[in-house]
Parts: C-alpha cells; sequence; structure tokens
C-alpha cells in the first residue's frame, strides 16, 4: 500500500527467530528491550488495536526471549521440588505449574512455568538468567540442565479466537486441552508443543518449537489466523492485560532477591500475593524454613488490586480546568499509597482499563491495610503539584472471563 | 384475562435504555418487569442474522458514548461488554482519499497533504472540542430541572447548572454558544479550507436528523456525536464485540443478576390507568400485569399517543408531544459480501477498511442530497457512513466473507407516494449505485442485502418515522424541553408513569444515560 515504506537498521541487540517477520511488520518501529532482545513495543502506531486483540480476537506475541531451561534426569523431579515452592510431585506429565523459586532466606529470586514433558524431563521458563542457581541446587544429583533458551522459539496466541485458529492448524484438536495443560502436535508436519498458559489472564496458548522452524510457524499461523483476526501484538498491550489479570512482572512489581542491594527491596512469596503457591506441606525446598517463620509471625506486606476512584479523579482535574488525563499506556512508577497521611504503601505498575472503565494498578500495601475494601489515597500530580486522590483496596483478577478456563461443550 | 403478580416497576420496551432502568431498580432491591415486543431484546440496538452465518447490528451499528460509570456500575464487561475501537475515518474521493486516525501525526500528515493550515487548525480543534465537553458533560449529567414549577431539587440543580455555566472561561463560552446556533459548515468554515475534510466532519451534524450541514443548528448534532471523541480516556467511538445487540444484552444479563424479570413476544398495547394513576400495563393477547410505576422506554409520541388515551393527559401537553419533531431521514443497507470492498482511490486491504468509511467528498455533495429529501425524495447519490464490522470483529462473518452496515441518508418517512417494495428497492439501488462509483467491485461481491426504509425502522423497531435519536436533537427540543416542557425530568403528567427513552434529556445513541437518569430520578422518588 502507498502509505508503507521499508526501514532497515543496524542493532547491537540480540534479535528473536521471528525478527525477519516481526522487523517488517512493526508499522511504529518502536521497540523495547527484553533480556537483551529487540521486541516490539507496538507493531501499530496506537496499540488499541492490538490490546482489543488480546480481549476480543487472537494477539499473536513472540515471547522468545524467555529463559528456558530443559531438566533431565532420574533426579530431576527432586530437583525441581526442592527449587520452587509448588508440590512438583504432583504434576502430571503433561501438567504445568505456575510457580516462583526464593533463596534460603524464603525471598523471591523469581517466578515462570514448570512444565512437566515426560517422567524425568521438565521446562522451566524464567524471566531472568537462572542457570547458575538452578545448577547451584542440582549439586550431585543425576540431573542435565541445558539451557534451552535459543534453540527453543516461543510464541504466545492469547484470545478468544486463539483455540479456533490453532485448531485449524494443528494435526490434534486443542478442545480437550484444559488450563495449565500442555499437548505435543504438528503444524504442517513440524513438531510443537502447546501449554494452555499465558500472561494475559484470557484464553490462550503458548508455542514451544524449535527455532529453525520459527518463521515458517509465524506465516502459517498468520495466514490461518487472518480471517480469526489475528494480530501481532507488542509489549504495550501485553502490560495493560497482564495487569488486567492482576499478574506480577519481575523488576517492576518486585526485585529479584538475587539482585536486591538491600533487605528491604526483597519480597516472599506472601508479600507478592503467591502464599497459594508456597505449600508448607510438602517436603523440604529451599527457602521453607524462612517462610514457616514468616508465616507464624504474619507477612508484613500484602500484593493487592487497588482501583483508582474514578469521581474523585474526574474533580482534581475539573478543579483546575482539566479534563481528567490518563495515561494511555501502563506505567511502572512506583506511586505512593496513603492512610490517614501516613504512607503505607505503593503501587508498581497502573493501568486504565480499556475494557473495565477501571482505573487499577497493583501495589504492596502493609498487611493491616490490605483488606479488602480499605479507601487508601493515591498519589497524583495534577499540573505538577502533587496531591491525594481516593484508591480502593479490590481483588483481583480485575478480569477474569470464564473462557480463560472453560474448554467447548 | 390473567392477573398475574405485581410488580413495583414495569418497563416497556426492551432497548438499551429501558434495560438500564430496569437493572438499575434491580440494583436498588425493586422487583421489576420489562416487556418487550419482539422475540430479540435491545430495540435499536440489536443483533440479527439476517443472512444465514451473517450477522448484523441491524439498526444501530456504533457505540456512541456508553457512560463510563453505567458499564461501572452495572458490571457491564462481566456480562459481555467488549466495545472495539473504531479508529479511523476514511473519506474516498474519485482520484485522492483523506483518512484520520487515532494517531495524531500520522493524521497531520495526512491533512497537510491537502492542506497545511487545516493540518494546523486540526490540531487544535480536537483539545477545544474536549474543553466544550468538559463544559457541556455536566448538563447532560443534569435531570433537567422543570423550569415551570421547580421543586427543591429543581433549585438545587439549577444553581449547580448556573455555577458550572459561570466557571465557564470565555472560550468555552463562545464556542459553545456557536455550537448551539450555528450550522456545522459555518462553524467548520471558521476553522478548515479542505472541502472533503470539513464535509466529513459536518456529516456528524446531520445524522439522524433532518437538515443539511447548511442548516443551523446541526452544529449541536455535531457537537453530540463528539462526545464519543471528547472523553479521550474512554475512546467511547467504538463497535461492540458481536453487534450493538451484544450491548444489549450485557444490560440485559446484568438487570437479569439483578432480579429483573425479562420478556420478550410481550407486546403492551396500552397503560393501565386508574384516578390519573398508571397501575399496570395491558398486552395485545389480553395479559395484564400490574405495578406501583410503569416505565417506557418508547419514544414520545408512542409514549404518549398510543400507550395511553389523550384525555389522560393535559391538552397543552399532547399539543407540545404532536409538535415534538421526529422526523424520519435515514435509512439502513446491511450488505453481507463475499470479500472486501475494493476502493478505486485506495486499492487492496489496510487499516483504512478498520473505521468508518464516509462517503462525503463536500457540503454540495450532503446538501444535494438533502434538497432530494426536503421535496419528498429520497437522495440520489446519498450520504452514508459505512463501517464493516466482520473487519474488526471475524465472528460477524464466516472466514473470508464480510458483513457492511451502511448507514444511509436521506431517506424520508414521508416520501413521495409512500414508501413501498418499489421505492425500496429503487433505494437500495441508489445506494449501491453511489458506493460502486467509488468501489466499483462492490456490485459483484454482494451475497445477500437488507434495505430498511425509515418506514421499515418504524414497523420494525417501533421507531415513531423510524426517526433513529426519538425525536430531533436541536436545541428547541433539549434539555428542559426534552420531550415537553415541564416533563423533562423522566415523570409525565400521569402519576406513576415515567418515560427513560431516547426521547428524554439527554437523546439518543446507545449512551444508556437517558435510562439511568430516568431510574435515578424514580428512586429518588419511589
Amino acid at each position: 500500500m502507498s502509505y508503507y515504506k521499508q526501514f532497515t537498521a543496524n542493532t547491537q541487540l540480540k534479535l528473536s527467530p521471528f525478527f525477519d517477520r516481526t522487523s517488517k511488520l512493526n508499522e511504529s518501529q518502536e521497540w523495547r528491550r527484553w533480556s537483551g532482545y529487540l521486541s516490539a513495543t507496538k507493531y501499530e502506531l496506537t496499540h488499541d488495536n492490538e490490546y482489543f486483540a488480546i480481549r476480543t480476537k487472537a494477539a499473536l506475541l513472540d515471547i522468545s526471549p524467555l529463559k528456558k531451561y530443559l531438566i533431565e534426569g532420574s533426579d530431576a523431579l527432586t530437583l525441581l521440588d526442592r527449587l520452587v515452592t509448588r508440590n512438583i510431585k504432583i504434576c502430571k506429565i503433561g501438567q504445568v505449574m505456575y510457580t516462583p523459586w526464593c533463596d534460603e532466606n524464603g525471598k523471591v529470586i523469581d517466578d515462570g512455568t514448570v512444565q512437566r514433558l515426560s517422567e524425568n524431563k521438565f521446562r522451566i521458563t524464567s524471566a531472568e538468567p537462572n542457570l547458575d542457581w538452578i545448577l547451584h541446587i542440582a549439586t550431585g544429583m543425576d540431573v542435565k540442565v541445558i539451557d534451552d533458551s535459543e534453540t527453543t522459539a516461543a510464541i504466545a496466541l492469547q484470545g478468544p479466537n486463539s483455540r479456533e485458529i490453532l485448531n485449524s492448524i494443528s494435526e490434534i484438536s486443542l478442545n480437550k486441552l484444559k488450563f495449565f495443560w500442555m499437548m505435543d502436535t504438528n503444524f504442517n508436519g513440524m513438531p510443537v508443543s502447546i501449554s494452555r498458559t499465558g500472561y494475559t489472564g484470557d484464553l490462550g496458548y503458548e508455542i514451544w518449537m524449535n527455532s529453525e522452524n520459527a518463521l515458517l510457524i509465524w506465516d502459517l499461523l498468520l495466514e490461518k489466523g487472518k480471517p480469526y483476526g489475528i494480530t501481532p501484538t507488542g509489549l504495550h498491550a501485553l502490560d495493560i492485560a497482564r495487569i488486567e489479570a492482576g499478574l506480577i512482572l519481575l523488576d517492576v512489581d518486585y526485585i529479584s532477591s538475587r539482585h536486591a542491594i538491600i533487605e528491604s527491596r526483597k519480597s516472599s512469596p506472601f508479600e507478592l500475593g503467591l502464599g497459594w503457591a508456597v505449600k508448607m506441606k510438602k517436603d523440604d525446598f529451599i527457602g521453607k524454613i524462612a517462610l514457616k517463620k514468616e508465616l507464624d509471625r504474619r507477612p508484613e506486606w500484602e500484593f493487592v488490586g487497588i482501583e483508582i476512584e474514578w469521581t474523585a479523579l474526574e474533580n482534581h482535574y475539573r478543579s483546575v480546568g482539566l479534563a481528567p488525563g490518563l495515561p494511555s499506556t501502563a506505567w511502572r512508577t512506583s506511586t505512593p499509597l496513603y492512610y490517614n497521611s501516613e504512607q503505607v504503601g505503593y503501587a508498581t505498575s497502573g493501568t486504565w482499563s480499556p475494557i473495565l472503565k477501571r482505573y487499577i494498578a497493583l501495589a504492596h500495601v502493609k498487611s493491616e491495610y490490605s483488606k479488602n475494601g480499605t479507601i487508601l489515597e493515591f498519589e497524583i500530580k495534577i499540573e505538577h503539584f502533587k496531591r491525594t486522590t481516593k484508591a480502593q483496596v479490590v481483588n483481583t483478577p480485575f478480569f477474569n472471563p470464564e473462557r480463560k478456563r472453560s474448554c467447548p461443550a | 384475562m390473567s392477573s398475574l403478580k405485581k410488580y413495583d416497576a414495569i418497563v416497556i420496551g426492551g432497548g438499551h435504555n429501558g434495560l438500564t432502568t430496569a437493572a438499575y431498580l434491580g440494583r436498588a432491591g425493586k422487583k421489576v418487569l420489562v416487556l418487550e415486543k419482539r422475540y430479540v431484546l435491545g430495540g435499536a440496538a440489536v443483533t440479527e442474522e439476517v443472512f444465514p452465518g451473517f450477522k448484523f447490528s441491524v439498526c444501530s451499528y456504533v457505540v456512541s458514548l456508553m457512560k463510563a460509570n453505567v458499564i461501572r456500575e452495572l458490571m457491564l464487561p462481566r456480562f459481555g461488554l467488549e466495545i472495539l475501537p473504531l479508529e479511523s475515518t476514511f473519506t474516498p474521493l474519485e482520484d485522492d482519499y483523506l483518512i484520520r486516525t487515532a494517531d495524531s501525526d500520522q493524521t497531520y500528515r495526512e491533512i497537510a497533504r491537502h492542506s497545511l493550515r487545516d493540518a494546523e487548525a486540526y490540531t487544535r480543534f480536537g483539545p477545544l472540542m474536549g474543553q466544550i465537553g468538559m463544559a457541556v458533560r455536566p448538563i447532560l449529567e443534569t435531570i433537567a430541572p422543570n423550569a415551570i414549577r421547580p421543586s427543591i431539587s429543581d433549585l438545587l440543580n439549577t444553581k449547580k447548572l448556573f455555577d458550572h455555566v459561570k466557571s465557564l472561561n470565555s472560550q468555552q463560552f463562545e464556542y459553545l454558544t456557536k455550537l448551539m446556533t450555528m450550522s456545522s459548515a459555518d462553524f467548520l468554515d471558521e476553522w478548515f479550507e479542505f472541502e472533503p475534510l470539513k464535509a466529513t466532519m459536518s456529516a456528524s451534524g446531520i445524522i439522524g436528523t433532518f437538515m443539511g450541514p447548511r442548516s443551523p443548528g446541526s452544529a449541536y448534532v455535531m457537537l453530540h456525536h463528539y462526545m464519543g471523541d471528547i472523553d479521550g480516556a474512554f475512546r467511547a467511538w467504538g463497535f461492540q464485540r458481536g453487534g450493538t445487540g451484544g450491548v444489549s444484552m450485557a444490560i440485559a444479563r446484568s438487570a437479569e443478576y439483578f432480579g429483573v424479570d425479562i420478556k420478550t413476544e410481550a407486546s403492551v398495547n396500552n397503560v393501565i390507568i386508574k384516578n390519573n394513576n398508571a397501575v399496570g400495563v395491558a398486552l395485545e393477547n389480553g395479559d395484564e400485569y400490574h405495578s406501583d410505576i410503569v416505565i417506557s422506554g418508547l419514544d414520545p409520541k408512542q409514549s404518549f399517543l398510543n400507550l395511553v388515551n389523550e384525555n389522560d393527559l393535559p391538552a397543552e401537553f399532547v399539543q407540545d408531544i404532536k409538535n415534538f419533531r421526529i422526523r424520519g431521514s435515514s435509512g439502513k443497507v446491511n450488505l453481507a459480501l463475499d470479500g472486501l470492498p475494493d476502493f478505486t482511490c485506495l486499492p487492496g486491504d489496510g487499516h483504512h477498511l478498520r473505521g468508518a468509511i464516509s462517503l462525503s467528498p463536500s457540503y454540495d455533495h450532503l446538501e444535494n442530497a438533502y434538497d432530494d429529501a426536503k421535496y419528498g425524495n429520497f437522495s440520489k447519490k446519498p450520504f452514508m457512513d459505512i463501517i464493516l464490522p466482520s473487519v474488526l470483529d471475524p465472528e460477524m462473518a464466516p472466514p473470508g466473507k464480510h458483513v457492511m452496515s451502511c448507514f444511509v441518508q436521506y431517506a424520508p418517512y414521508n416520501i413521495n407516494g409512500g414508501w413501498n417494495d418499489e421505492k425500496r428497492k429503487a433505494f437500495g439501488d441508489a445506494v449501491i449505485d453511489t458506493l460502486a462509483q467509488y468501489a466499483p467491485n462492490i456490485k459483484e461481491i454482494i451475497l445477500h442485502r437488507q434495505v430498511l426504509t425509515p418506514s421499515d425502522l418504524e414497523s420494525t423497531f417501533g421507531l415513531t418515522e423510524g426517526n433513529i435519536f426519538h425525536g430531533e436533537l436541536t436545541v428547541q427540543q433539549l434539555f428542559s424541553l426534552r420531550p415537553a416542557a415541564r416533563w423533562a425530568d423522566y415523570t409525565t403528567p400521569i402519576r406513576n408513569y415515567y418515560q427513560c427513552g431516547s426521547g428524554t434529556h439527554p437523546g439518543g445513541g446507545i449512551t444508556g444515560s437517558p435510562g439511568e437518569m430516568a431510574a435515578k430520578k424514580i428512586l429518588g422518588i419511589l
């Protein structure tokens, strides 16, 4: 079309196996760094269409920069069960578990998913490199740990039409694949693993493949997905969706205990809303003793959802003669929360939710102020001057459609 | 005749405003019954599979300023409200085009291609309209005070409005006055020079109205439509996933969640009135339902000249309602397509097909179209506001196929000789011929065509004269005068009979606003 022009440029950053396609599709040429990779911020000039693809059609996201480790051997299960806080011993073949993992002091290092590929073979994904830590735990065990990050490419297909698209390509139907399970199938003879997982809180899948097939699979998905509204989607849209889903992000909502310089920057899983993923009844795991102690004295912080009350916010803007100004993208600036003028917490990411028409945020709040319905004061700046406005502690996920978990009848 | 259980309130008409009122009353713990004549809910905000596999927003086709607080308070996202942004406006011309998108740099560059001055003016126009919108919104969100026999809350509301108007700066006041009185063409001429840009912007000043862009008063209609754009944060102009019926269904599910009973294929014959007191309704099948109050979501002509007896109303009120202008001016053509339309000026698929497509190359095009209607004919070369819902939401049509919604103006309700099958066909042909001038492949890809004349809109949806707004949005029938002086606060001369449709303040469009405010008024009384 007449309004397209080709653009090429050099980069010192790493390129994903899909880059040949994503770079040509990226009309905005806006990129973010993700683990040293060049990763599309958005493909179009505004991210709205990509966000709505996640919620109403199907969004295609290159998630290859995720770290992926294959763990294989007779002690693989023992290693993982010791590493993470979930009970991996009950993880069946083909099942996937989301889990954080901690250091000896019970402070979170990273979070990701554990996939059980076979009796003695697992894949674990993480935001940051964890090979050194995993090998450290594996000392003396009969296990092989392979950093598979570059040989395995991954894309996420998220949104209500994602299943239909995959069914039109996959040799085996996905209709029976349940939330947080995975299966092996093939696309035109190319082997892929598909897990029903994602970072959007919607119906969606992540597809794991040999990097060599990456471009062919990308093309196939775009071609077959076109009638279903498949939309290459960047990180701006993803960030809104993951906040609506109440999902945390490393280095934004918390800092890895391996990198936190001071103790107060570290968080336990309880302080990140991940208490449900800590199985105190299971066998010994890294951090268990410290976490037990923390539970006994009750965690100091809670991680909660907050909603910034609209009418109050609007009145602040009206008082200076302005229509309410909202950030068009999700923000990641730590923002103070007060109770009776005393700071009792801070929000770490927030967004206007286009589908809920609510201004929402994720926040760390001192436990005594974390009860649902508590009214806090959220710091805002109106025309360069600080003010506070009403915000209420609410349940997460903010958006939780039934289709996320349901299977076709 | 069966007499059934007694309700706190009965809402006549399952359109989106009636459902909204019902949901709010249900939310407040009232026992409510909604009665809808058709087999399907939604009124004019309805999705129907007119042709197998193809879903159409048969009548109302975009969601304008559905109020965010209604969305929150009725928890509509939980019940399926999903509004996708309509991100561009494409005006095809004979050998060129104009496209405005959500990206300001791109839009600047595009307008600058035609006029550098306009491109600059456009960057100032949007924020100004935002300021005007802020000035208007408190008025739209206030229950119109009864100026003739004011109650205490009327006086408080009046004072609030005076205070608000006093708080406006001189620029806001100037433009508000201009927008209330000028024609959209005159107003836009003060800003821009590129004809297709002006004509396209002015077109929102004629939608649903029996006026041309050069008719005084059309600037207000433009502002009413602009409200969707004004609340930048909401990006309110949009398309509901699954068609506009999805909005109504989300509200209906919310109402049911709050305990509201909803009956379809329940056509109300009349409101039962005893001692000037509404006590229930009688259906056409003879069934009666009794309630403390009755609320009509129908237009003012239906509510007062059809559902009740004129003798039950004061004569001057009847006269006001008879004078209420509700002239139908538009038709709707819905097409099932085998592929995408290919525009000569911008061939192939692209972003330009994802938003509104406006056939509005010049003021003269629009005024000529209006001239035809003034003298009792449909426009030979009509103005059209087109969207391709299946491009935004592929589930509207089978894979690879498309649906196209053409809002067409003008088609007068009172056409010479009256509407009949032959005229409907000729009207449909005129629409397709006009479209084919810009996208010649259209004739080859049409699989099915549904043509709705104002007469069809009246008979199918109960819209008097086919007027999509339940009455024109002109100054003399807005706010405290909508639909009549003294009865603009959702009450009526009959005790316990209320109104909640688009014929009440603040008027038409899928906003939920009349329904919400009517409910709040009623809850203040009950």
